[in-house]
């Protein structure tokens, strides 16, 4: 092996790829050469470092200099000065790593100092287009020791003693599921990995796929000896071409290496893996539809019973798991169920991935221990809400989860916490809200996600999310009533508890949710026909402050419908029959005089 | 979406001995139908009628099991689209970040509704669920191109780009 002095990572992730990375590695290699470095420097892609909202992210090792949202014509400084001459580029390195005489570890760094990376643990650390860069971090060291040291009862009961739950969302315990499966006498069963995750500003399974697709695919042949089982499906969303990508050249590899396929390290033992994509529907998330798409139909659920685990896919016995459960499976074999139980709280063992969006600083991926409080997620690791805004609300599980109120920022983040307060851990969406979002809109929004995405099949979640989102539109736009708002937590109940699958009994969430904390928006809107946070354009009014305006005409003259009347250096006032509430007025003035609500 | 072609189809010779190869490819396989007409639209750039037979009568299915499976999946699109594909991300994430004013700015200046495609089949719009890259939230692409951290001003200058 050829042996370099410095290395050079580049996040090839979504999120730094769409901000420009692939061209960052073009030009170090370009300016490498000319600089006559190619022989001493390697640069290689990595999986996702996180911190997304810095990207594109540059690290250069030894030294572990992060360098964040580098441009392409910062990288000829960064080769002449840093790996020339070795002097780091501090104009360029993430601020927060910056120490009045050096450079200070990234573990200190608020962003990851809360932070446990047992999923991600191999993500921006190795190149994920290379089978044998996760041999070096111990990878297939766990599938070798389950196929010659184990039987597969003890596999199952380590993954039980362990305490994981699906990090899918449920948090049904893996152990049991797998119990459960193997079981079932037949001698056919399937493994299948859920890599389709719909929920919108969730990332967390596509950036483990991108980084670290061999751990999931060692898992699922982990899995797959435990059940007795020698098929597996990742059922993976086309949206994802990297992740899909980087998955077949990780299979290619892993069947060149004898590590999938036909008598695995000589034991007699033969898994292989197919990769299926989705096609764009939401409800394919939900484990029995995903069954029927694979079988190449419209995905729809099926009832259960019959589980899965009984009668699955082409009805053979079936588990199927999530990315990152699956990705916690080889730590947990090599380091043992005690350490990963060790992790976390007393129900909810080991780490959770989220993804950090929306109002904060710090947008990414991040990987904490359960029972984390939101507060050290929002205001240590995501570093707060920007421009000096108020939390309002952070927003978990998606579409089929609920939001948590500023007055309950101190709660621990762990399965069972989370549904006492009506949300739920969801697959790790956690999106941030100020005070400039409205609840009754962010309501609206997840229900018009889901009247679009429920499959059709039964009546309650067709057409009951459908009338939710009728009530909740009459409510944004002004004709609502008090009655409207109980007639809308009565459905609720009613699409809870009568619809078919998954999506239609959390479809009310979100609603029921911003009900329990912010029912006085909902009211504010009804009663006093008022949006509190000014985003319903047609309970929204702009007026001038006559006080503050100095009639320089700067709004007049930008209003689009000419709405805006009045004399030079008087104050100007707005026609609100003829405002169309664009809102450029408000932009326009430097003043402030303009004013919504 | 609309259930009837917008445009006459066009197919080729060549096209379709394309699609023939890959339904011999996926014939014996089980449950081959979504994977077929992924290719299929690979290889048409959309899925119409026309299409939607070849691969029934390939696969030996009915036309109403294909067209079943091809309106259910949003993926699937039974109208072509334009050249520059503009996607704007709906995802929470961008949306909290005001993506909504984003597609709004750009139905106007396109004068086009979601999944409407400009008369001269330069331009489509789509609203996508989240691409994944909510660290540049508000994001839209056009083609394969991606624009983060998006303003309402700086719309009118990325069409105008293509």
């Amino acid at each position: 092996m050829e042996l370099v002095r410095s290395h050079v990572l580049i996040c090839g992730g979504t999120g730094c790829t769409s901000s420009g990375s692939q061209t960052l590695m073009d030009e170090f290699e370009a300016k490498l050469e000319e600089n006559g470095l190619s022989k001493e420097v390697k640069v290689i892609k990595t999986g996702c470092f996180g911190l997304c909202a810095l990207g594109p992210i540059v690290v250069v090792y030894p030294e572990g200099s992060f360098y964040s949202r580098v441009q392409k014509e910062d990288v000829e400084e960064i080769v002449k000065e840093h790996l020339l001459k070795g002097r780091i580029v501090k104009r360029l390195v993430y601020d927060e790593t910056v120490e009045d005489d050096g450079i200070k570890s990234l573990n200190d760094v608020n962003f990851y100092k809360k932070q446990q990376r047992v999923a991600l643990r191999n993500c921006g650390v190795i190149n994920p287009e290379n089978i044998e860069e996760y041999i070096a971090v111990d990878g297939y060291q766990a599938l070798g020791k389950v196929l010659t040291e184990m039987t597969p009862a003890e596999v199952i009961d380590t993954v039980k003693k362990s305490g994981l739950r699906g990090r899918g969302g449920g948090g049904f315990p893996t152990g049991t599921k797998w119990d459960f499966a193997s079981k079932s006498v037949n001698e056919q069963k399937y493994v299948c990995c859920n890599a389709d995750e719909g929920d919108p500003g969730a990332f967390m399974d596509r950036s483990v796929l991108e980084g670290d697709p061999h751990s999931v695919l060692e898992a699922m042949a982990i899995a797959g000896y435990a059940i007795g089982a020698n098929q597996g499906y990742i059922y993976i969303r086309a949206e994802y071409p990297i992740a899909v990508k980087r998955l077949q050249i990780a299979i290619d590899q892993a069947k060149e290496y004898g590590l999938l396929g036909k008598n695995i390290f000589d034991t007699g033992f033969d898994f292989d893996i197919e990769i299926r994509l989705g096609a764009g529907a939401f409800v394919c998330g939900e484990e029995t539809a995903l069954m029927t798409s694979i079988e190449g139909h419209r995905g729809e659920p099926r009832p259960r019973p019959p589980f899965p685990a009984v009668k699955g896919l082409w009805e053979k016995p079936t588990i199927l798991n999530n990315v990152e459960t699956y990705a916690n499976i080889p730590v947990i074999i090599n380091r043992g169920a005690d350490w990963f139980a060790s992790i976390g709280t007393e129900k909810s063992k080991g780490t959770k991935v989220f993804a950090l969006g929306g109002k904060i600083n710090n947008t990414g991926l991040v990987e904490i221990p359960m029972g984390t409080t939101l507060r050290e997620i929002v205001e240590e690791i995501g570093g707060g809400v920007p421009n000096g805004k108020k939390f309002k609300a952070a927003q978990t599980g998606g579409p089929s989860g609920g939001c948590i109120p500023a007055s309950l920022i101190d709660t621990p983040i762990d399965y069972d916490s989370l549904i006492s307060i009506g949300s739920m851990m969801g697959s790790g969406g956690l999106i941030v809200m100020d005070e400039d979002n409205c609840m009754v809109d962010i309501a609206k929004f997840f229900l018009e996600f889901t009247v679009d995405e429920s499959c059709g099949k039964c009546t309650p979640c067709r057409i009951g999310t459908r009338r939710l989102l009728e009530i909740l539109d009459k409510i944004t736009k002004g004709n609502g009533t008090l009655e409207d708002i109980d007639r809308l937590e009565a459905l609720c109940y009613h699409i809870k508890n009568a619809s078919l699958c998954g999506l239609g009994q959390t479809a009310p969430n979100p609603v029921l949710s911003t009900l329990r904390y912010f029912r006085d928006e909902y009211i504010a809107h009804v009663v006093d026909k008022k949006c509190p946070a000014g985003v319903c354009k047609a309970l929204t009014r702009y007026s001038i402050d006559a006080e503050k305006c100095k009639g320089c005409s700067a709004c007049s003259r930008k209003c689009p419908v000419g709405a805006i009347s009045g004399e030079i250096k008087k104050p100007f006032v707005i026609d609100a029959s003829k405002c169309v509430k664009c809102g450029v007025c408000m932009e326009t003035c430097k003043f402030g005089a303009v004013v919504k609500g | 979406m609309s259930n009837q072609a917008t445009v006459p189809f066009k197919g080729t010779a060549e096209q379709e001995a394309k699609l023939l190869e890959v339904i011999a490819k996926h014939k014996d396989q089980a449950g081959a139908l979504i994977s077929v007409l992924h290719e299929a639209q690979d290889i048409y750039g959309y899925l119409p009628i026309e299409v939607q037979s070849i691969i029934a009568k390939g696969l030996g299915v009915t036309l109403a099991e294909v067209y079943g499976v091809v309106t259910f999946y949003t993926q699937f699109s039974l109208n072509p689209k334009g050249e520059y594909q503009i996607s704007v991300c709906l995802g929470t994430a961008c949306y909290v970040k005001g993506s909504g004013d984003i597609i709004n700015k750009v139905k106007e200046i396109l004068g086009i509704d979601v999944d409407g495609c400009t008369s001269d089949g330069k331009y489509s719009l789509t609203a996508t669920r989240c691409i994944g890259a909510c660290g540049l939230a508000p994001v839209m692409t056009v083609n394969d191109d991606v624009y983060g951290r998006l303003v309402v001003d700086d719309v009118p200058g990325i069409i105008a780009k293509y």
